[in-house]
């Protein structure tokens, strides 16, 4: 029962990660893009989760807070690089 | 007109130290568990580069007056020392040993000389990354 659960929960985040990887090829924009690239990040956390409950094991918990810092970290960098034109400035103002 | 970046700054003010936090967690923890000197490396070298996005390249090279080429040069030094400090007990290149210790807070604790490799490969990583990006970085 649970193992069937937990089958059904891996199939509907792969089923919104293929949702939103449609959002990714057919963007009109390209922030429309940086913020489904995100999304999947976010989802692919939530995967990683689901898939040490099905193999049932830890040794998957440290990527699920890397998985999360590097999407913040990416997605300040392209939001950075859509406003000013530069990722990292030599000098303000 | 001056760009406003209050919430991404105020935002890495705190990340920053939750990422440095990870990243020592994940060098402590590589020898029994994921993790080590690489991964530990990449994420305080993230770390920084969080610096570097919300700040600019300036202000992080006067908050850390780090020549990063010399860093390269120190973790490399503290690797092949450790790797050459096994010819004082007569046992051949490289060889690792451990030991159980009693340590005033910690209580018990394995100590073993692979901990000293590993912190040559993280200062190597976190200088090479810092290089990398500085250099791109620097293009005017």
């Amino acid at each position: 029962m649970f193992h069937m659960l937990i089958n059904i929960s891996a199939a509907i985040i792969a089923l919104s990660i293929l949702i939103t990887l449609y959002r990714v090829i057919t963007g009109p924009s390209a922030p429309d893009r940086v913020v489904a690239l995100d999304m999947i990040g976010i989802n692919l956390i939530s995967l990683a989760a689901v898939m040490s409950l099905i193999l049932n094991t830890t040794a998957f918990l440290e990527v699920i807070l890397l998985l999360a810092i590097l999407a913040f970290i990416g997605t300040v960098g392209f939001s950075k690089f859509i406003e000013k034109g530069v990722v990292i400035e030599r000098k303000r103002d | 007109m001056r760009p406003n970046d209050v919430v991404v700054q105020t935002a890495t003010k705190v990340l920053v130290f939750i990422i440095l936090v990870f990243s020592v967690f994940m060098f402590f923890n590589g020898h029994h568990n994921p993790g080590g000197g690489f991964i530990g490396g990449l994420m305080t070298s993230s770390a920084v580069v969080l610096l570097m996005l919300a700040f600019d390249l300036d202000t992080v090279k006067r908050i850390l007056p780090i020549d990063y080429k010399i860093l390269i040069a120190v973790g490399l030094l503290i690797a092949v020392l450790t790797a050459v400090g096994s010819f004082l007990f007569g046992v051949p290149f490289l060889s690792h040993t451990f030991g159980y210790f009693t340590l005033p807070i910690l209580g018990e604790v394995e100590l073993a000389t692979a901990l000293l490799f590993d912190l040559g490969v993280y200062l190597v990583v976190v200088a090479v990354t810092l290089t990398i990006i500085q250099t791109i970085g620097e293009d005017r």
